[in-house]
């Protein structure tokens, strides 16, 4: 009854071909900008913007990343994790090189090294395809991995081998370092990650993502009707280990503010894919509910006996979080193997008939 | 609808007027073999411009070999094909669908996932050229060369009456639209050359009728030229110029239908004689 | 810099044989214990086509089970039948509740239901047992212990761990009573069946769940037996997940759906992994055991994209 697009002519191919071409959808994507611009910031407290939204944004710019290569082109990726790190020791060192240049400015550049090694970690990918293709990421994971373990040039040869982040301002504003309000470093992150959501949902719907969407459904019609398979698989790997690589530069410059190789491991892959794979593939909206999902879910589950005055031991809490996440994966693919983001079309779908369903 | 026939507008009739009809592909000597096994084996035979060329044969005859070989999804051992006059290299499948050859496929190779409308927008991707800063900012040269694709797609839509699963993903469809719709994604590539692999199996008759229409439409008002592989008789020799028949890949027959009919190779081939 | 690449390792093991072959038999014993989790991988993706990434974590949690169990005062033997039982209840559990209602799902989302398989093994098995490492009960289940050195030359010397020795024999034990599960019994011929054409098996009156309830019991079993020898050579806990791994190369090289594949494709990272480590890790500062093998797969992958054993992929359309 609410949601009806009855009545909303399309006079031009233009307001058809808009990102949300549905009024009651532009009112809520306004809603929820309105709320995270403004609701949020105004009401929430440190540890809600700390804890929960910062790197709940980071790890959906993560996911969108991965999302373009899994879910858009179809390649099976567990080297998220190792990208995202490329990111952020690049940024690490970009700051310590050019020390007076725009921190912000240093973090989105430092994706283009994440992206160069992600095309070339991506050259097998004409060759090797599914699964086989998951050991090539793989090798990236671990060879990296190991990089930022041996190589003392990227960390600065700190005794500690882990990256800290100086304090740098802008505008008067500390942005990053242990100093950095959280409310600042919000915005930043908010800011970040929606623009590049919006710039990803252009390319998605133009040639290049219809280009990506081919391959991934059927490669060999799609090389028939002239893609080019090498160029339009490196670019998805390019791309992806962009966005990758700023999600991972962020996540130490205005999360962590230190990071060690292990926070960039393969635990980091796989949260990431989990993101992707229980949002839907091939969603960008989904990569945001499979962020909510995976890193809010265990907070609530930290801090929720705690509240309900039960004592239980921070390890056995830890060990019950695997256990139920696990559990949950398994549940939500058995209920819905495309994610949550089909669920919401479903959801949609039922609104839009209500109520009178027949 | 006649926005996109180009001047290359000649029906076989016209042609024959003009003396000599220009030949668009020749195919001479080709041979094929996985490993042991002999696909095809020495067959020649050429395409003429503006003209509807079946290709039929009993299963296994190596037809579908025959136009993977031709849009270059399989490289022959030997012999060479030659298109628009030049002997063609070994090329690349996306090669030969920049030189206008377009495709369509025996088991419906669509893309699943997306909708009817990004199926044949997929057909334009040849002729989209906004690189990637360009798409990001969307706004401007992106979105205009956008909507002028979209344009000719929706000419495509409305000339297969399929406008009312323009939205619809094509993984829904039911399998006869679902061919309708690879016959548009191949029509959005405005193809010199139209390789349509079994357009009709699995159809009814009505089905039948209504792709007929549209094949011997695009063969008169575009002008295009179409290889055909078909086995219903009946259609193939109502729509057909010539004929090309195969079996246990060798050519056995070329020519006219009604020629081609009364050869006893054919029958043979069709009714089983012991080789 | 060339001379240390290319001549300096040769030399060294001309000089020193005795290290060579030491190196060669770690590089042995590492690779029977890698083709042992990927023999567990290839069981269970020729019987349902699903690539099973629980694997490595069944093994240890088998090995955490069993040492779970004796650390509570149940006797060893009991304790292994003990386990036995828990996986076999495993498997039943997987094959009903994970596997049954994602029949005919794409391959990536059976895929990621063992990812998740994975994560609720790992949480399980820390919740019950605890997270810290334990000694595997080696002693206790009658395995021997303790090494021989062996004579070389004039001052050679080899030393060969008797545990590694059992582990070998077991694996070689292990592989030929599978060979002869799968060709001889009535089971390993439905089991054949089901891994070429599941709706084919299906019309014959094949039953897919009771052969995959099957199938992951025998990877269970062979993830025990894995998980013993493991936890022998180190301490039983998670950490050993990295490891674990390590069977998608060898999977790599063999081929997903081939037992003698993961054999070999075992031995062959095991014996680079070791040799490349010592002769050539040092060169660019160690530790590159964690991602030599999966740059030898890719190498491999790159020349025959369909593993060693597998026959030429003829794409059609």
């Amino acid at each position: 009854m609410f949601y009806r697009e009855a009545g909303q002519f399309k006079t031009s191919y233009k307001a058809d071909q808009a990102l949300f071409p549905i009024l009651q959808d532009r009112i809520g994507i306004a809603a929820i900008l309105l709320i995270a611009f403004v609701v949020i910031p105004a009401f929430a407290n440190d540890f809600f913007l700390t804890s929960i939204m910062i790197p709940f944004l980071i790890f959906a710019l993560a996911a969108i990343g991965l999302n373009v290569l899994t879910g858009y082109c179809g390649q099976l990726s567990l080297g998220t994790g190792a990208f995202m790190g490329v990111g952020a020791y690049a940024a690490y060192k970009l700051t310590s090189i050019f020390p007076d240049a725009n921190v912000i400015v240093m973090v989105l550049v430092s994706g283009v090294f994440s992206a160069a090694i992600g095309a070339v970690f991506g050259l097998p990918s004409l060759r090797i395809k599914g699964l086989y293709l998951a050991v090539t990421t793989l090798a990236a994971q671990f060879f990296l991995e190991w990089c930022f373990i041996r190589i003392p040039w990227l960390y600065n040869y700190n005794s500690s081998g882990a990256i800290e982040v100086p304090r740098r301002e802008m505008f008067g504003f500390i942005v990053t370092g242990a100093e950095a309000l959280p409310i600042t470093r919000y915005f930043v992150v908010l800011c970040i990650t929606a623009g590049i959501a919006y710039l990803m949902a252009n390319v998605l719907r133009g040639r290049i993502g219809r280009s990506w969407m081919m391959i991934r459904d059927m490669d060999i019609a799609a090389e028939l009707m002239g893609v080019r398979p090498l160029q339009t698989k490196l670019m998805a790997f390019a791309v992806s280990s962009y966005i990758c690589g700023v999600a991972g530069a962020m996540m130490v410059f205005f999360w962590l503010n230190a990071a060690e190789p292990s926070s960039y491991s393969i635990r980091l892959s796989f949260q990431i894919l989990f993101m992707v794979i229980l949002g839907g593939l091939g969603s960008l909206g989904g990569a945001f509910m499979g962020a909510a999902f995976i890193w809010i879910l265990p907070v609530l589950l930290k801090f929720v006996p705690g509240a309900l005055g039960i004592d239980i031991a921070a390890e056995t809490v830890e060990h019950a979080t695997f256990m139920i996440v696990g559990a949950l994966i398994i549940f939500f693919l058995i209920v819905e193997p495309h994610g949550f983001a089909r669920l919401w079309q479903i959801a949609k779908q039922k609104l839009r008939v209500w109520p009178f369903p027949y | 609808m006649n926005a996109f026939v180009a001047d290359k507008a000649l029906t076989p009739a016209e042609a024959d007027g003009s003396g000599e009809p220009e030949t668009l592909l020749r195919v001479d000597n080709v041979s094929l073999a996985f490993g042991g096994v002999k696909a095809i084996t020495d067959i020649s035979f050429d395409i003429r411009k503006g003209e509807i060329r079946a290709i039929i044969g009993p299963n296994g005859a190596g037809k579908t070999s025959m136009l993977n070989v031709i849009n270059g999804f399989y490289h022959p051992q030997e012999g060479t094909i030659t298109w628009r006059g030049t002997v063609r290299r070994k090329m690349k499948p996306y090669e030969a669908a920049s030189q206008g050859i377009a495709r369509t496929f025996q088991n419906v190779a669509l893309f699943k996932g997306m909708t009817t409308l990004d199926n044949i927008m997929s057909g334009r991707s040849l002729k989209m050229h906004r690189n990637f800063f360009w798409q990001v900012l969307w706004r401007g040269p992106a979105e205009r060369e956008e909507i002028e694709h979209r344009k000719k797609v929706e000419e495509i839509i409305d000339f297969l009456e399929i406008q009312a699963i323009r939205k619809t993903p094509v993984g829904r469809l039911p399998y006869g639209l679902q061919k309708r719709v690879e016959l548009g994604r191949a029509l959005a590539m405005e193809p010199e050359l139209l390789l349509l692999d079994e357009p009709m199996a699995g159809m009814n008759l009505e089905e039948k009728e209504d792709m007929s229409r549209f094949i011997i439409d695009v063969n008169q008002e575009f002008g295009t030229t179409i290889a055909l592989i078909e086995h219903d008789m009946g259609v193939v020799m109502d729509l057909s110029d010539r004929v090309v028949v195969l079996d246990y890949g060798k050519k056995i027959a070329d020519g006219p239908p009604e020629e081609v009919q009364a050869s006893q190779a054919v029958i043979d081939a069709y009714l089983g004689v012991s080789h | 810099m060339l001379y240390d690449i290319f001549i300096d390792p040769f030399v060294q093991m001309y000089d020193m044989p005795d290290f060579f072959l030491q190196v060669l038999w770690e590089g042995f014993v590492a690779g029977i214990l890698y083709a042992l989790i990927a023999l567990g991988f290839v069981l269970i993706f020729k019987a349902s086509g699903v690539f099973n990434f629980a694997q490595g974590i069944m093994v240890v949690f088998a090995g955490l089970t069993l040492v779970g169990l004796h650390e509570n005062g149940v006797p060893a033997y009991l304790a292994l039948i003990l386990t036995i039982g828990v996986m076999a209840v495993l498997a039943y559990g997987v094959e009903r509740i994970v596997m049954r209602p994602l029949v005919n799902q794409p391959e990536i989302i059976l895929l990621m239901a063992t990812i998740g398989l994975t994560y609720f093994l790992v949480g399980f098995g820390e919740f019950v047992f605890g997270g810290e490492p334990k000694q595997m009960i080696t002693e206790e289940l009658g395995l021997p212990t303790g090494s021989t050195a062996f004579e070389i030359g004039e001052r050679g010397l080899i030393i060969l761990q008797h545990i590694d020795i059992a582990a070998a024999v077991i694996a070689v034990v292990m592989v030929i009573a599978l060979a002869i599960f799968f060709n001889k019994t009535r089971i390993g011929r439905a089991l054949r069946a089901v891994a070429d054409d599941h709706q084919a098996a299906l019309s014959v009156g094949i039953s897919l769940n009771q052969i995959w309830a099957i199938v992951w019991f025998a990877a269970g079993l062979v993830a025990l037996a894995t998980g013993i020898m493991w936890g022998a050579r180190s301490d039983v806990s998670f950490a050993l997940e990295i490891v674990a791994f390590k069977a998608l190369p060898v999977l790599i090289l063999g081929g997903f759906t081939s037992i003698p594949g993961a054999i070999v494709g075992g031995l062959i990272i095991g014996f680079g992994e070791k040799i490349g480590e010592l002769y050539w890790g040092g060169l660019v500062g160690g530790g590159v055991e964690s991602w030599l093998a999966y740059i030898i797969a890719l190498i491999f992958l790159l020349f025959r994209p369909q593993g060693l054993f597998g026959e030429r992929i003829i794409e059609r359309i």
